[in-house]
């Protein structure tokens, strides 16, 4: 039902437009990317028009807001996962500082390897996911309070480590020219190395969740978990591997912001796991499960970035952002139930 | 038709979770091309039966043998590589996922590309659709169409139609109908009779003793854990079959009240609530 929207390949730049024209209309209606795909048009549109004057399709207006959604959507994606597999993943706020801090304490503050201190962020992401798996899978308590509660914890530990390690809450970190180079330079007059990170992972998420059969059992767990254990699909298993890999992408967001910044801050980001969910919302993923694409999660990650970041570009009041926000996740939680309603009864209809 | 060897058979089951005992002393089997119908009013342990049968329980005590060996399943992967299929009440399907997925979920047909194992969706709606078809749905025409708009029928028919194709021997129906209306019901009813005439052992639960009838070739009536009567087709009338469920109270006050109940709802029958 969703090879549709992996033909169009990577939407991660403004030309996302042209990946939709090549649909069929009914392919395009039994998609739950084309509501998101139409919705970040329209945003698209208006900004354009209000932006015209105010260089909101210069490079720089468009980097802006592009390398902002690289950092959310590379999150967003696995969190979509999670959300498709019937969880919910709000640890992610915390996973950020804390795998910043890690690499910034281990390569900067210690000096050690920039590989090392990558890895070894990657491997405090890959953790903290491993242990809300484990809780998830082996208690009946909800993703949702599962990883609030690891959210606060992560964030209390990441700063009192801090303070042990290094007596500061923030540090520094100038990673060797060549790491600089891959994981926090600017390209094309603008553009982080970040969003060429996501590009891949965008195709490799997409490869996972809509082209390999690992994919399917994704979107059963989210349709109904019983029949998808009794069809011998490792539930347990899965599950754990889905919240390691969202922590994991969240680890290496945040080992990308440090090094493109030069620093990291124990402060837990709260407006991250906000961003994430309004991503995968407006991206027409539903919050009972079963249903939507990468595609999706990537256009809506893009509305997001256009509202909260380009509107910077606009004569639009930026004070506005936050209203449109929250319009627009209204709407987009009343058409996804239009569009899943479409997708069901789409090949009667053809009769 | 009737059995000369039984495929699977309960030998004096007893199933307890914890301190609670659910099923007491279950003796039963089925052989190739019979329908078992199990019949019980709710909570009488049909389910937990079905699902020591389909290896999510363990029994505490008793038997299980397959084509005479005593067996046990050490989860339902087993008793399902083993022959064993499950078709639960709403088709245990997925209604947001396409006909083709639903059809292979678990065992996805993959080709290569590359390095990369890439799901085979023509290979998957081709199969299915086909085998679909064979069980004498030909509304179904297209592998991409979301199973979520199909009707109830066509879902249990998809379901049972994939345990046919994955070479079940023995098919567990949970209340295939109970949701349907007549229509639906009755196409139901004769995918059952395909399955049976196929040589499949099934074991048909339902509540709803009409469908039994129309299906069934031996019955068991299941109260409160156990067996309470084990009769061939033609032994019992509906009536007396609806009593023995009620546990000997007489169904006809009940009866009137379902028929009133069906004339104000279109014609559905009421809904059980598990
Ligand atoms: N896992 C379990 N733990 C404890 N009691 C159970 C469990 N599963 C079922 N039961 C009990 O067993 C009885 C029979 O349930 P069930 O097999 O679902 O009946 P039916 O399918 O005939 O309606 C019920 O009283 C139910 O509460
Ligand atoms: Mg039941």
């Amino acid at each position: 039902m969703t090879d549709t929207t992996s033909q169009g390949g990577p939407g991660g730049s403004p030309s996302g437009e042209e990946t939709a024209s090549s649909f069929s209309l009914g392919d395009l209606m039994r998609s739950p990317a084309s509501g998101a795909f139409m919705g970040l048009a329209m945003v698209f549109i208006v900004f354009a028009i209000f932006g015209f004057q105010r260089n909101f399709l210069s490079v720089g207006g468009v980097s802006t807001w592009v390398n902002f959604a690289s950092t959310v959507g590379m999150i967003a994606i696995p969190v979509g996962f999670l959300m498709i597999a019937g969880e919910l993943d709000i640890s992610t706020g915390a996973v950020l500082p804390a795998s910043a801090m890690t690499v910034a304490i281990t390569s900067g503050y210690y000096e050690m390897p920039i590989l090392l201190g990558i890895f070894a962020s990657l491997a405090v992401g890959a953790l903290i996911g491993f242990i809300n798996g484990m809780i998830v899978t082996r208690t009946q308590v909800p993703s949702f309070i599962v990883t609030l509660a690891t959210l606060f914890a992560v964030a209390g530990l990441t700063l009192t480590l801090s303070i042990v390690f290094i007596n500061t809450t923030q540090t520094s970190l100038s990673a060797p020219d060549w790491a600089k180079n891959l994981f926090g330079g600017r390209l094309l007059g603008g553009f982080r190395s970040s969003v060429f990170w996501w590009i891949a992972m965008i195709v490799g998420f997409i490869y996972f969740l809509h082209k390999s059969p690992w994919g399917n059992w994704v979107f059963a767990l989210g349709g109904d978990q019983e029949s998808a254990r009794n069809a011998g699909i490792p539930v347990q298993r899965l599950k754990i591997g889905l919240f390691m890999l969202s922590s994991t992408s969240t680890a290496f967001a945040g080992v990308l912001q440090t090094i493109q910044f030069n620093a990291a801050t124990s402060q837990a980001n709260f407006g991250m796991i906000f961003n994430t969910i309004i991503a995968c919302v407006v991206g027409g993923l539903l919050l009972t499960g079963g249903f939507g694409t990468v595609m999706g999660i990537v256009f809506g990650t893009l509305t997001l970035a256009v509202v909260q970041q380009g509107i910077g570009y606009t004569e639009i009041d930026r004070n506005l952002s936050f209203l449109i926000i929250g319009v627009m996740l209204l709407i987009a939680v009343l058409m996804n139930d239009t569009f899943r309603n479409l997708a069901t009864s789409w090949s009667t209809k053809k009769k | 038709m009737s059995s000369g060897n039984p495929v699977i058979e309960l030998r004096s089951v007893d199933k307890s979770f914890g301190p609670i005992d659910v099923l007491h002393e279950i003796s039963l089997k089925v052989g190739e091309g019979e329908v078992l119908c199990l019949l019980g009013d709710n909570g009488a342990g049909k389910s937990t039966l079905i699902k020591t049968l389909a290896g999510v329980h363990q029994p505490t005590r008793g038997e299980i043998l397959m084509d005479g060996q005593p067996t046990t399943f050490s989860g339902p992967r087993d008793a399902q590589a083993r022959g064993i299929a499950t078709v639960h009440q709403f088709g245990g399907t997925y209604p947001l996922m396409s006909v083709g997925r639903n059809f292979f979920m678990g065992v996805e047909p993959t080709r290569n590309v590359g390095p990369f194992k890439v799901f085979d969706r023509e290979k998957a709606n081709r199969i299915a659709v086909e085998e679909v078809q064979k069980m004498g749905i030909t509304r179904i025409t297209d592998g991409d169409r979301l199973v979520g708009g199909l009707s109830g029928g066509e879902r249990q028919s998809l379901a049972i139609a994939r345990a046919v194709h994955f070479g079940a021997r023995v098919l567990i129906l949970d209340e295939p109908t109970a949701a349907l209306g007549v229509k639906q019901a009755a196409h139901v009813l004769r995918i059952v009779n395909e399955a049976k005439r196929r040589g499949l052992a099934v074991i048909f639960i339902t509540h709803q003793v009409m469908h039994a009838m129309a299906v069934g070739d031996h019955f068991a009536v299941l109260i409160r854990g156990a067996i309470a009567a084990d009769f061939r087709k033609g032994d019992k009338t509906r009536e007396e079959i609806a009593d023995l469920m009620a546990g000997g109270e007489s169904m006809a006050d009940l009866e009137a009240n379902i028929e009133g109940y069906m004339e104000t709802h279109d014609g559905h029958p009421p809904q059980p609530a598990a």
